[in-house]
């Protein structure tokens, strides 16, 4: 692998950019492999770069049925953050976002990480109420969180509305400076390149049909481009996670919804923060290139159509021109919706299945992509060493019959 | 936006309502003498398909009554609307991608 530099930079450009070496390569998938994950997007090209760089096992195969991060992880609204309540939850996502700071230097690629502050506005008494137990119970964990008061506030986001006149006046919020964005396409992309420079072979347009077992052991699968064996299989596959697991007769506690998004036209630099309310539900992000990025609850019924429902967009509009009436004139240009798997307890599962030499990585919800270099780090952990680290070791498919539940519903003071 | 036949007011706009999930899950006869992972299998795990989904609805902002629609989660289009207690409707699977799907 060429490394980008300034100087690659400038060499290339003396080149006319015509010279550029692919990111990756594009192998035919060899008839069998040591580890072999479904799945190309984000969490799968972190698991298998990290099952290179961490534990040497490099025959590996990713498998993607369309193209790289063309499902949740370039459909996301770019969001990374740590605010989490529950112990396990805080010590893993701020072990994720913690690789998110050096993931640049790390993969040589620029995944543009913007640490620019994550603003969760509270707006009754009882939300101000748990937002204080989520910024103590943070900071006891040793992550960063400050109470900001309405004027502290309106002194870091003049274009609030602020006032007590709105049907949710807002009273507050809990900020998180090391929460901010990075760039979601990067992150997929950057993961690969480093993965593939390390010998792992990433084939796309390879959609997984069937899981093959032999002697209640997992064997390989079934693609559309042949019989692939492998002696490990991970599924990490967001919304389709019930699919596949069904494909190995595993039943998931589990259902899948779309998660819409939208931006509007780019407009001057106007917010530089990245705003959340529970309450109203919206969130919102002003991009590089000027476009705000907003995001808001998931649609209410199972679907796999990458396409949301119109009363969810008008629900996220009201608010948006609510909190901010400055935007009441801007223009919508592209809306779409990703398929998110929301577990019962909106909590992750990371960890083995009942199928001997299965792997799962699911359940991740609204909030995957914060996850993504944390969760692969943890998957290649559990994959290589075939039992979890202690930061996934909570998030096990058995929980939900222990009923050691890590209830983040709650604590998100989200209405998912 | 979906148009919904309530089978007690007629067409509604899917605003009016609320979808509560999947169906015909029947509560275990007798909870104290099933195992934990039995339980949970009631409690949490669920069908989840890519396709035909047999799902229950209520007219929140109608008549608050319970009903059962199978509906298809790729198209959404709704296949069937029957009332609660009644058996699921035999409708053909869908034709959807790979096996399994």
């Amino acid at each position: 692998m060429k490394r980008y530099s300034i100087f690659s930079l400038a060499r290339n450009a003396l080149g006319h950019h015509a010279n550029w070496q692919a990111a990756w390569r594009s192998p035919e998938p060899a008839a069998e492999y040591d580890v072999v994950i479904v799945g190309g997007g984000g969490h799968g090209l972190a698991t298998a770069y990290y099952l290179a760089k961490e534990h040497g096992v490099t025959n590996v195969a990713v498998l993607e049925k369309g193209w790289l991060g063309g499902g949740n992880t370039g459909r996301n609204t770019t969001v990374v953050r740590s605010n989490y309540l529950w112990d396990e939850s805080s010590a893993f996502y701020d072990f994720s976002l913690r690789l998110y700071e050096g993931l640049s230097k790390d993969l040589n690629y620029n995944v543009m990480l913007s640490q620019r502050g994550l603003v969760m506005l509270f707006h009754t008494h009882h939300e101000e109420m748990m937002a204080q137990r989520l910024a103590e119970a943070m900071r006891l964990g040793g992550i960063d969180s400050e109470i900001l008061s309405v004027s502290e506030l309106k002194k870091l986001v003049p274009i609030l509305d602020t006032g007590r006149d709105i049907r949710y006046p807002v009273r507050g919020a809990v900020l998180q400076r090391r929460g901010g964005t990075a760039r979601h396409d990067a992150v997929a992309w950057g993961f690969a390149r480093a993965a593939d420079d390390r010998g792992v072979d990433i084939v796309q347009n390879c959609a997984v049909t069937g899981i093959l077992r032999e002697g209640g052991r997992v064997a390989g699968v079934e693609t559309t481009r042949g019989t692939i064996r492998a002696k490990k299989v991970g599924i990490a596959v967001a919304g389709h996670s019930g699919v596949l697991a069904g494909m190995a007769g595993l039943r998931l506690p589990i259902e899948s919804y779309p998660l819409q998004a939208l931006v509007s036209e780019p407009v001057k630099p106007v917010l530089d923060v990245v705003i959340n309310s529970g309450t109203v539900h919206v969130y919102v992000s002003q991009s590089d290139k000027g476009e705000l990025v907003i995001g808001a609850a998931r649609d209410s019924y199972n679907s796999y159509a990458q396409r949301g429902s119109f009363p969810i967009i008008e629900d996220q509009m009201a608010a948006l021109v609510k909190l901010f009436p400055i935007f009441s004139r801007l223009k919508m240009m592209r809306q779409w919706a990703g398929i998110v798997d929301v577990a019962a307890d909106a909590s992750p599962i990371i960890g083995k299945t009942p199928v001997e030499g299965l792997y799962l990585n699911g359940g991740w919800g609204t909030g995957g992509f914060k996850a993504t270099p944390g969760s692969g780090w943890c998957f290649a952990w559990t994959i290589a060493k075939d039992e979890p680290h202690d930061l996934n070791a909570a998030y096990t498919l058995d929980r939900f019959s222990s009923g050691a539940l890590i209830d983040e519903h709650a604590a998100s003071g989200v209405g998912h | 936006m979906l148009l919904i036949e309530c089978p007690f007011c007629g067409p509604r706009a899917e605003v009016e309502f609320r979808c509560s999930g999947e169906g015909h899950i029947a509560r275990p006869e007798t909870p104290e003498n099933i195992s934990d992972e039995a339980w949970a299998d009631y409690v949490y795990m669920r069908t989840n398909p890519k396709g035909l989904h047999f799902e229950r609805w209520m007219h929140q902002h109608g008549c608050r009554r319970w009903f059962c629609v199978a509906r298809d989660t790729v198209t959404h289009k709704i296949r069937a609307i029957y009332k609660l207690g009644e058996a699921k409707p035999a409708l053909d699977e869908p034709k959807t991608e790979g096996e399994g799907a």
